[in-house]
């Protein structure tokens, strides 16, 4: 090949080749906070939020795609430069990190963006020198490597995994109107699991009529301890090594993590490293000081282990805005009870409610995807969401668990939430249900 | 190998099994669509898979102390003895008092609101050992496996029983001349041991 017979491909891709790359180059939009192109601003509107100021690698973009070559293939794929997805790291090591909600659409989250909670930062395990012991209460006390545990026969299921904290911002400051779905729900993310039915490996060992309970302990720096009925074990318990067809991300667990469909997160401990048989719990710290949902009465409720079902408009939401026409509004909703039976939607407030789609499908402990259209007219709107779950739950207002529980409690505020839409369009969070 | 082979052999002839009354009660015959999707459990009931856990690796992870205190170790520290590890260990981040930084670092100290465990009314109230933890065994369990956060693990089990005392005294739940050992912690009862009941969420229609 010479170099006068054709572009570089350099030249191509840098846009440095003068008159011509002049001609098919254009700059990247701006971008929003939420990686979306930034609309116009409306007449009246606030001021828009800064800019972020794109990556110094950020390839420059032809104006006509069709016209230049693209780029070759890679050993992992990137997100396209025009979207920019984020959690919320606090940073530091005993910190959250939110799902993105209102950025993604069916119900899987990528796994990069599954919410984050640790309790002494993120270990690297290398799963050569990592076991899963089981003992106390069993016949055969047994150690298996991430390989013994990919020999037994598999199950892959797709669930919601919900910190029990989740919506508690929301909760204790419902008049804050400049949230996005990440911060009021965003300590839940849903992942296609794979692993081996808990059941099968207390079978394995012989796990003895006696044990009762179940320790499982963590790999990680805070060595996290929580104490499971045996119940859960021989009902829908897995401990699982894949999420999303790949081995678990170091954030969530790898090489292994329990993984407790329907209960709250904590439990489905990370890092797992050891299981002990017994016949009462261990009151951890995680299930005493931590994880207990006090009461009006003055008791608190201890392992209150199911979350009860939620759901959440994740479009139009805020900071997003909404035009006159046609649009869908969308959400999500699941229970760590069993299915959603049914998601219905308010756009005055909750006078009047409408039945939305669910679309399929509809899975247990898992999120469940909703829309419904809209035509918006101009007028201000008031956008609500209510789950109910084929228990027969219905998802109650944050004035109704109050009024059960306490404006104390804690833990497991599934309460309904939902958008203010101004007159101009602007989408603002409504918590005070 | 050979029993490698009876096992493959279980499982196929497991599989056989199942798709032969397919036609018949697919669902039944294979136990659900769980035990379809997972074949057939060797005859044995086992898989072989794994290998037997010595007596000595056991002692070293299984760490835990519940409730009874019947696993606490050996040892022994006094309140004076844990105030000092206290400043150097504990107070950069708990506050010299053990007041916290919460978020992330909680309030350890404080006995208010000593009536009525009134947290459920008021979401002000700061939970802390004292007022809002039901097991004093949990104390030391959680010291000894987290804590320090940047050095955990690295205290003795004497420094532990000597944290825990300084911890509790702080709190007004033993007094400050105590020195604790496995027998002292097991029979220390905390303000709020009755003060936990069992979850009463069941779904349906009531909102608990």
């Amino acid at each position: 090949m010479t170099d006068d017979t054709s572009l570089s491909r350099r030249e191509l891709l840098t846009g440095a080749a003068g008159a011509i790359g002049g001609a098919l180059i254009a700059r990247v939009p701006a971008l929003d906070a939420q990686g979306a192109p930034k609309p116009a601003a409306a007449p009246g509107a606030a001021p828009a939020v800064p800019p972020v100021v794109p990556p110094a690698v950020l390839p420059v973009v032809p104006v006509d795609p069709t016209k230049v070559p693209g780029l070759p293939t890679s050993a992992q794929g990137a997100r396209s430069p025009f979207v920019t997805l984020a959690r919320t790291p606090t940073g530091d090591i005993t910190g959250t990190s939110y799902s993105p909600l209102q950025d993604l659409t069916g119900t899987i989250t990528p796994s990069d963006l599954h919410f984050e909670r640790h309790h002494a930062g993120i270990p690297l395990i290398d799963p050569a020198r990592h076991t899963l012991l089981i003992h106390g209460l069993v016949e055969r006390p047994s150690a298996f490597t991430l390989d013994d545990l990919k020999r037994f026969p598999f199950v892959t299921r797709t669930h919601v995994v919900e910190c029990a904290g989740n919506g508690r911002a929301v909760f204790r400051d419902p008049k804050g109107e400049k949230v996005t779905p990440q911060r009021a729900a965003g300590m839940s993310s849903n992942s296609e699991w794979t692993g081996v039915p808990l059941r099968l490996l207390f079978d394995e060992v012989g796990a003895t009529p006696e044990a009762a309970w179940f320790l499982a302990e963590g790999g990680d720096a805070s060595v996290l301890t929580r104490s499971v009925p045996m119940s859960k074990a021989f009902d829908d318990a897995l401990v699982v090594y894949a999420q999303n067809g790949e081995p678990l991300r170091p954030a969530q667990g790898y090489p292994i993590r329990l993984l407790l469909p329907g209960w709250e997160g904590n439990t489905s401990v990370k890092w797992l490293r050891r299981l002990e048989l017994g016949t009462k719990p261990w009151m951890t710290r995680w299930e005493t000081s931590k994880y207990t949902d006090p009461l009006a009465s003055g008791m608190a409720r201890q392992f209150s282990f199911e979350v009860d079902a939620r759901s959440i408009i994740t479009s139009p939401a805020h900071p997003g805005t909404v035009d006159k026409g046609w649009r869908n509004i969308s959400g999500l909703a699941w229970s760590g009870r069993g299915k959603i039976r049914r998601v219905e939607v308010s756009t005055n407030g909750g006078k009047s409610w409408i039945d939305a789609l669910l679309h399929p499908p509809v899975l247990s402990k898992a999120y469940t995807r909703f829309s419904i259209p809209f035509a918006w007219d101009g007028t201000p709107a008031l956008l609500l969401s209510r789950a109910t779950d084929e228990t027969g739950y219905v998802q109650p207002t944050r004035e109704r668990i109050i009024t059960v529980r306490g404006a104390g409690t804690d833990y497991h505020l599934n309460h309904i939430v939902g958008w203010r839409v101004a007159a101009d369009g602007r989408v603002f969070f409504h918590g005070d249900t | 190998m050979q029993q490698t082979t009876r096992r493959i052999r279980g499982v196929v002839a497991g599989v056989v099994a199942c798709g032969a009354v397919a036609a018949v009660a697919l669902i039944a015959a294979c136990g659900g669509g769980r035990d379809a999707e997972m074949g057939a459990p060797p005859p044995s009931g086992r898989y072989d898979i794994g290998r037997a856990a010595t007596a000595a690796e056991i002692a070293v992870m299984d760490i835990d102390v519940g409730p009874d205190g019947v696993e606490l170790p050996a040892g022994q520290g006094t309140v004076s003895q844990g105030a000092k590890l206290f400043g150097a260990q504990c107070a950069s981040c708990h506050g010299v008092q053990g007041e916290g930084m919460p978020p992330a670092y909680p309030k350890l100290v404080g006995r208010e609101p000593r009536e009525g465990f009134p947290f459920g009314r008021d979401p002000k109230l700061e939970k802390t050992i004292g007022n809002y933890w039901p097991y004093a065994t949990t104390l030391f369990d959680y010291v000894r496996r987290a804590m320090p956060l940047f050095t955990p693990g690295s205290l003795s089990d004497d420094e532990v029983y000597a944290l825990t005392a300084y911890l509790l005294a702080q709190n007004e739940v033993i007094k400050a001349d105590a020195t604790l050992d496995a027998e002292s912690l097991k029979a220390v009862r905390m303000p709020a041991r009755d003060r936990f009941v069992p979850d009463d969420r069941k779904g349906g229609a009531a909102v608990r």
